[in-house]
């Protein structure tokens, strides 16, 4: 009942914001889809074939990870410090738990929007697109991780510079180096060994994996699913105690 | 229905509760007057679990208050002093949200929110959302809010603070009319009006401790009933006296502009504590 309260409130934000969560979400990735597709793509090639059909995925990957940790980021980030209505979950009969995974899912889902969003995208643009269950894992898997840590993140901070903090950061430097762009074999050996550990990387690996031996193709989710769970039980312990 | 025992609240060095005992009885309307700094809005967060103890204890009809308890969750409805209503959410959705979160059963949540719109007189306004109201129209549905899930024990923390004088008096109508309904209310307030009006017993807090509790008749009758008011050396001066003739005698020894009045809770405060209620 708990998690359905919450769920039903992102609803009616969603909706209320259809056009503007829409919109919104579309600009980069257009852009990405222009400066690369239209712009520098024609003529290039990445990762054995089209440019364009490389970089896909990594758009996807990239706009799934700030749609999910914008979304629950910001979110918890005005809730709490600014509107103050984190404190109406607080005094509710509310498990910290229940209310962490429903916000969780809630951002999971505007990432997942985003990435359809872009994929239908990608389509307009006449690009190969493979889309299998193992993307759609990949893609979810990549949404759950992000929505967590902005929820952790959005708990933990003290101010709202802080998020644009983390965003400058954590997130940017991500966007651009976890394999969206280019293949990590471009990247230094010690470097591209501790990129080779981020979640970001994971999914760009993930979903660009078919052909990949098994091995590589269960290391992708699993690591997702422990960033996932460690960033949500850190994100609860702080929500629990949070004032 | 409330017994705090020994609770203690400390930021560091700085101590906003100390060693706080305090019990409202059931359907009661208990008022904690003071001044800004007392420990008021403190005791209120940590009743309402928002902010941990360092020590001592609260009970609600028996039961330990725990953020992580939330049997016992249910039976607190919290107004806090500053609006925390979903401002994108109209009045209805910030009522059904609130509905849901408490587990209410669908149909009884909507009888609710209907009963309660047309409680607070929010009926014509219910589809709006919350950003657009005014200051008391967001203090009513507050109110409203706090009441859907129908807690035993209601929270007040300063609920009419910023109102105009006309719609605070509305607000306090509403307020009435709630604790002629058996809710148990615990109200902070730094109007003397307002607890004095509203509350059938009152608790002085000065620097997080309780110096007083008593009916507001009672502590007024305590310092004197009457008070002459003077000015002297820069500063307006009250002297308390049990009877109005006491009063008189002094204020034909006084010279300039004196005044004769009941006294109030204010001199109550101003006489305990040396400090007057908004400071």
């Amino acid at each position: 009942m708990g998690l359905a309260a919450i769920m039903w409130q992102e609803y009616v934000y969603f909706k209320r914001k259809f056009w503007s969560i829409t919109l919104g979400s579309m600009i980069s990735p257009v852009l990405y889809l222009i400066a690369f597709g239209w712009g520098l793509g024609g003529g290039m090639h990445g990762g054995g074939g089209d440019y364009i059909n490389f970089i896909i995925p990594g758009i996807v990957g990239l706009t799934t990870m700030t749609a999910s940790f914008s979304a629950i980021g910001n979110s918890i980030n005005i809730s709490r410090l600014y509107e103050k209505t984190f404190e109406e979950f607080m005094v509710a009969p509310l498990n910290m738990w229940v209310y962490a995974i429903g916000k969780v899912v809630a951002g999971a889902f505007r990432g997942l929007y985003s990435g359809w969003l872009i994929i239908l995208l990608a389509l307009v643009f006449r690009t190969k697109i493979d889309i299998h269950p193992y993307f759609v894992l990949m893609m979810v898997l990549n949404c759950l991780t992000f929505s967590a840590i902005g929820f952790t993140v959005g708990i933990l901070i003290k101010s709202h510079a802080d998020m644009a903090k983390f965003s400058n950061f954590i997130i940017t430097p991500m966007a651009f180096l976890c394999g969206t762009f280019f293949p990590l074999a471009k990247m230094p050996f010690l470097l591209k060994n501790l990129i080779w550990l981020l979640p970001l990387t994971q999914t760009s690996l993930g979903l660009r994996s078919r052909g990949e031996n098994i091995w590589n193709r269960t290391m992708h989710p699993l690591i997702l699913v422990l960033y996932f769970g460690l960033v949500l039980v850190l994100g609860v312990h702080y929500c629990k105690k949070a004032e | 229905m409330l017994v705090i025992q020994d609770l203690t609240k400390q930021y560091g060095q700085i101590t906003a509760v100390d060693h706080l005992d305090l019990v409202v009885n059931k359907g009661e309307f208990f008022g904690l007057l003071g001044p800004n700094g007392a420990g008021k809005t403190t005791t209120i967060r940590m009743i309402s679990t928002l902010t941990p103890l360092t020590s001592g204890q609260i009970a609600v009809a028996g039961q330990t208050v725990n953020r992580n308890l939330t049997e016992v969750k249910r039976k607190i409805g919290v107004v806090p002093q500053h609006n925390n209503l979903e401002s994108e959410m109209t009045a209805w959705e910030n009522l059904e949200l609130h509905g849901r979160l408490y587990h209410m059963p669908k149909k009884s949540r909507r009888e609710r929110i209907d009963e309660l719109l047309e409680f607070t007189g929010l009926v014509e306004r219910a589809h709006d959302l919350a950003r657009t109201f005014s200051g008391g129209m967001k203090r009513k549905l507050m109110i409203a809010r706090a009441l859907m899930h129908q807690p035993e024990l209601l929270l007040l923390d300063e609920p009419t603070v910023g109102l105009d004088p006309a719609v605070r008096r509305k607000m306090w109508d509403l307020l009435r009319n709630l604790s002629q309904g058996g809710l148990t209310v615990l109200l902070t307030t730094h109007y003397i009006e307002e607890a004095e009006i509203l509350c059938q017993r009152v608790g002085l807090m000065n620097g997080g401790r309780l110096v007083e509790l008593d009916t507001p008749a009672r502590l007024i009758k305590k310092v004197g009933k009457v008070v002459v008011e003077y000015f002297e050396r820069g500063e307006t001066k009250g002297v308390l006296f049990e009877t109005r003739e006491e009063a008189l005698a002094l204020a034909a020894k006084l010279a300039g502009s004196v005044k004769i009045r009941s006294s109030n809770l204010e001199d109550v405060f101003l006489q305990l504590t040396n400090r007057r209620v908004g400071e």
